[in-house]
């Protein structure tokens, strides 16, 4: 990798004054992603901003009826925490499902989230649940956050501080995991959140997208059943060596089933 | 033997050493003044270079020198060619094209070098290399093997005309075609034995220094000597002891790390043109592109059977992807590598084999655990069950009425091998018990109603083993009676620090923590020092050190004799100890004295040092057997595999250390479930490597597995001394077998027989898919 200039900003405002100031400098949260690709050499920032040691971005804390988890928690903290697994149980049991125990050690919901892999969990779970993403210069709903393939709606200098989830009646994820990557082939958040249910995926598609005809018989029927005939189109799903399109859609619909099926 | 002899579970000495940090690996080793290479590798698989500008690459930061294959040519550089010569029946030799140790004029695979970038840092090397401007001019590319053997590919070897190195065939085809004819059922399996990459922990690695005439060379191999004679002689056209190549520990060798790489020339080369120690450190993505890769075989095989389901002939057809140049040993693993073990453990008297090695645009093949072994076993198993089927017998039934008896032995095969030993029925009813395939219908119907599809499968095996016919080892026996073992062997995980001390300790009575362990530095090893791959060293090593330990006692007996004032021949030695009447001494004592002149009979030379130089018949191995058992269950709308039982029944014969024998099995275990189950080597038909990093290719992790119960039925070997049979290659020669056979027969209700490896959940549920799809037509 090439040499950079490393700051451990004290705050977000000056993680930000810094991003403005610097054209090719890197915000790094865990740095589960980013290093290894300035390894490979595929990026060469001139200066990494690490978050470490910004206070108040790290941690779950409730605020009435939403969960608010900091930028900054990590996978494993996620899901380890009391809160999470008291009241978005499922969540918890997404972050459990995030690679292996170093990488949940180091990976941060913010990092994870502002990288939009395709295949990262966590898309489903902020989707899935109709997160907001609080960042420095405001709040976007999830649903508008996850913009395709590696893209998010955040601008070059803005920074994710936190992520308020909306504390539901219920959820459950299920993941197919990649034979190789253990991301996920197919991953399916389904919630029934005071807004109605919610059915979100991850893995299939360049990005993570929900599915009205579900929700909408979920709705009326909550049972596996009422999906059993609903398939999303392959047409718009990824294809690749270790997952047809037609296979990925096939998944979608047992996983959600099986997610459903596991409210008993 | 008390609580450190042959045959107990002693814990590995050198784990504390290699978990705490304090091993000796390549990169740790650092010279003043060393510089960074970096490898300029093309991007493309096929292509002629018109040019190489290195200007800009010169021009940058921390460059020292930046270097091509003409400049090694110019130096008088020579070429790497394979060890292997076939020929066909008319008498044809095999092509075995020469490769250079940098390409000059055309490349023949992603990742072949075209030149090399010394800087005074990695990173500016790396950078550099980035610099370097190759203009290629892009040619057609065979990426599959199947394309390969086809006469449409073009061949990349012009001078050849085909990409087919030679067809070899061990008689002609008619001759087994009469019995085959009079067979009462044929049948025909035709599988993709995929290929795989072998990704060792440790990457590759080296550190070349040359000073006051000599090259020094540090670098993960599994032995060093014939690296060693490779370099002096094709690269530095020097004697051999004026080369050193130093291989402390190493992360694991699986056959690979055996091999003189072009890399190694390269960095030998250029610390004498500079004048500066050079080192380079590999990264995994150029594991991906320039390890030697495994396996990579498509065969097609026909079996005739009697009317009482006894196999009267067999034809194999195999082609074997070599890639872009035949490496060491590339075309000899169907043939006479681990290929000819074909019939396994089958008595099949009539039996016709041919074989094609094939040249593609594509990293050349190698030995990979096994080498040729679980090909040639998979092959077989997947043939037994096939006839199985189309006999109507049960899976056990039929390899029961067909592997070679004990009575059978010493049992001479078609290809000329004689196994002198195994039980084959044992393995099956020992494993077929602790599996409790009796009880298995009652399991699948249990998981059919939580809507899994349970299966169960089996498969044997043999494997000849033993390697190069020679090896040397030393013991020394030093003046406070500490022994140090000086081997031809090289352990790079086969934790002989542990096993070579239970050796001494049982033979000659020094204390299992008195004795350490040389190895892997040419410098000190022994003049004919082979080193570790082909499950030899148990036999080799082994017998090499009871061999040795003898020629002590013998010496020791003289000294002793001579301290106790008694007769040699009234003198005996048990455990340490020399006895004559009621006088004796100790190995210590006779130790100690046999460095005091005074203390020596006349014509004894000093010290308490001896080697031996053991050779075997070439055409000598031994036969590690056994027969594995595994229970799946499928989820058949995900099509994922989950595994829950695995048996490992193995005849390793005389189990020297059972806690390292079950770790040798486990390994293998799981590079065979591997193979079976996640590793998917993609080359697409640019011949680009698609599956280049661990994102896209799927190592075996804990959770694919299950627990493995690994069982011995002990069957020592007659050929050696110890008794001993190899046990590294078992567990990657019984998994895949019993794997697919598990899973076919979770999958039997919808006709489904046979699924290339590796059984990944897209491809087990397509598969399904079309299943359904045919049976609704
Ligand atoms: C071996 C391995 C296996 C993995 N398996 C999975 C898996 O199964 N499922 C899964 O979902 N993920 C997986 N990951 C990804 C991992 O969980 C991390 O979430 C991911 O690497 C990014 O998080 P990070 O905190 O490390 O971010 P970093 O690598 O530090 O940053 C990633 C990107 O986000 C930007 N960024 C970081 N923080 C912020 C912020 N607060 N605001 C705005 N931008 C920011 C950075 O500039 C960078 O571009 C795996 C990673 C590895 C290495």
């Amino acid at each position: 990798m090439e040499n950079f200039a490393y700051h451990t900003p004290a705050s977000v405002a000056d993680a930000a004054k810094f991003l403005e100031a610097h054209e090719d400098a890197k915000l790094m949260s865990g740095g589960m992603t980013l290093l290894p690709t300035l390894k490979q050499r595929l990026a060469a920032p001139t200066d990494l901003i690490d978050l470490a040691k910004v206070p108040d971005i790290k941690g779950v804390c409730r605020d009435g009826d939403e969960l608010v988890i900091g930028a900054m928690t990590t996978h494993a903290d996620v899901h380890e925490n009391a809160l999470v697994r008291e009241l978005i149980p499922g969540l918890a049991s997404l972050a459990g499902q995030i690679g292996d125990p170093a990488v949940r050690h180091r990976g941060t919901i913010g990092g994870s989230c502002a990288n939009a892999d395709p295949a990262a969990d966590y898309p489903a779970g902020t989707v899935g649940l109709g997160a907001t993403f609080v960042t420095n210069k405001r709040k976007i709903a999830a649903d508008d956050f996850f913009v395709g393939l590696f893209e998010t709606a955040l601008e070059p200098s803005e920074i994710i501080v936190g992520v308020r989830f909306p504390i539901p009646v219920w959820s459950h994820y299920q993941k197919l995991r990649h034979p190789a990557s253990g991301y996920a082939v197919v991953g399916v958040f389904v919630a029934q959140t005071k807004a109605g249910v919610r059915v979100a995926v991850t893995g299939a598609g360049p990005s993570a997208f929900r599915i009205s005809a579900m929700e909408e018989a979920l709705a009326k029927d909550f049972s596996a059943k009422a999906i059993e005939n609903i398939k999303v189109d392959a047409g718009d799903l990824n294809n690749d060596i270790h997952a047809s399109a037609d296979y990925r859609a096939h998944v979608v619909t047992v996983l959600a089933k099986r997610a459903v099926a596991a409210k008993g | 033997m008390g609580q450190y002899g042959i045959g107990q579970p002693v814990r590995r000495k050198e784990d504390v050493r290699l978990l705490t940090g304090k091993g000796s690996y390549t990169d740790d080793v650092n010279f003043d003044g060393q510089v960074w290479a970096a490898f300029v590798r093309s991007p493309q698989a096929h292509a002629k270079i018109l040019s190489i500008d290195t200007a800009a690459a010169k021009a940058a930061p921390g460059v020292v020198g930046v270097f091509t294959g003409t400049d090694l040519k110019a130096d008088g550089v020579g070429t790497l060619i394979t060890d292997v010569e076939f020929k066909d029946l008319a008498g044809n030799e095999m092509f075995r094209p020469k490769r250079d140790f940098m390409t000059i004029d055309r490349v023949r695979f992603v990742g072949e070098m075209v030149a090399v970038v010394l800087a005074e840092t990695q990173a500016q090397a790396k950078a550099a290399a980035e610099l370097v401007m190759v203009d290629y001019d892009a040619l057609p590319a065979v990426g599959s093997t199947a394309f390969a053997a086809s006469p449409d590919s073009p061949a990349i070897w012009e001078q050849h005309g085909s990409n087919v190195g030679v067809h070899w065939e061990n008689r002609p085809e008619a001759e087994i075609e009469a019995h085959m004819a009079k067979a009462k059922t044929r049948v025909v399996v035709d599988i993709v034995n995929n290929r795989v990459v072998p990704n060792p922990m440790e990457p590759r690695c080296a550190v070349a220094n040359w000073a006051d005439g000599e090259l020094t060379i540090y670098a993960p191999t599994q032995g060093g000597r014939r690296i060693q004679q490779g370099l002096a002689k094709t690269v530095m056209n020097l004697p051999a002891d004026k080369v050193r190549v130093i291989s402390a520990d190493v992360g694991g060798g699986f056959g690979i790390r055996g091999k003189l790489y072009p890399e190694l020339g390269v960095v030998s080369w250029a610390t004498r043109k500079i004048g500066r120690p050079v080192k380079w450190r590999g990264d995994r993505s150029e594991t991906f592109v320039s390890d030697y890769h495994g396996r990579d075989q498509i065969n097609h095989a026909e079996l005739g059977l009697d009317a009482n389901g006894r196999v009267v002939a067999l034809k194999v057809w195999t082609i074997v992807n070599c890639g872009a140049y035949f490496a060491e040993n590339g075309p000899r693993l169907p043939i006479n590598g681990g290929g000819r073990i074909i019939p396994g453990v089958y008595d099949i008297e009539n039996f016709y084999f041919s074989v094609k090695p094939v040249l593609s645009n594509t990293v050349p093949t190698d030995t990979y655990r096994g080498a040729g072994r679980p090909e040639a076993n998979f092959l077989m198993e997947r043939l037994m069950d096939a006839a199985a089927d189309a006999t109507g017998l049960a899976r056990d039934e039929i390899r029961r009425r067909n592997v070679i008896r004990q009575d059978q032995m010493p049992y001479r095969t078609q290809m000329g091998m004689l196994i002198d030993s195994g039980d084959f029925i044992g393995n099956m009813d020992m494993a077929m018990k602790a599996a409790d395939w009796a009880g298995f219908e009652a399991r699948r119907a249990e998981s059919a109603k939580r809507g899994k599809l349970r299966g169960i499968g089996l498969s044997n095996f043999v494997e000849p083993s033993g390697g190069r016919p020679t090896e040397e080892m030393r013991i020394q026996v030093t003046p406070e009676g500490k022994a140090v073992v000086y081997a031809g062997t090289h352990s790079h995980g086969q934790g002989h620090e542990t096993v070579w001390a239970q050796l001494i300790q049982t033979f000659l009575g020094i204390p299992f923590e008195n004795v350490s362990l040389i190895q892997g530095d040419t410098k000190i090893m022994p003049k004919e020092a082979a080193g570790t791959f082909g499950s030899r060293s148990s036999w080799m090593g082994g017998v090499g050190l009871q061999r040795s330990a003898k020629r002590i006692v013998e010496k020791g007996t003289k000294i002793a004799a001579n301290l106790m004032q008694a007769e040699p021949e009234k003198v005996s030695f048990d455990a340490g100890v020399f006895s004559a009447g009621t006088s004796s001494v100790t190995m210590a004592e006779v130790a100690k004295a046999s460095y005091e002149l005074k203390n020596l009979p006349d014509g004894v030379e000093p010290g308490l040092d001896e080697s031996y130089f053991l050779k075997r018949d070439p055409e000598e191995f031994n036969y590690p057997n056994g027969t594995h058992v595994i229970e799946v269950e499928v989820d058949p709308d995900l099509g994922k595999i989950e595994m829950l039982n695995y048996i490992a029944v193995d005849d390793c014969g005389k189990v020297l250390n059972p806690f390292i024998v079950h770790g040798q099995v486990y390994g293998g275990v799981a590079q065979g479930i591997g193979q079976a189950m996640t590793e998917m080597t993609v080359y697409d038909d640019e011949g680009q490597l698609v599956t280049g990093s661990f994102m896209d290719y799927g190592m075996p992790r804990a959770h694919h597995l299950s627990m493995i119960d690994a069982l011995f039925n002990e069957v020592a070997c007659k050929t050696n001394d110890l008794g001993v049979k190899g046990a590294g290659e078992a567990g990657a020669c019984g998994a895949p077998g019993a794997f697919v056979s598990a899973v076919c027969d979770a999958l039997k209700d919808y006709g489904i027989r046979h699924i290339d490896m590796p059984l990944t959940p897209d491809r087990v549920w397509n598969t399904i898919q079309k299943a359904k799809a045919a049976t609704a037509a």
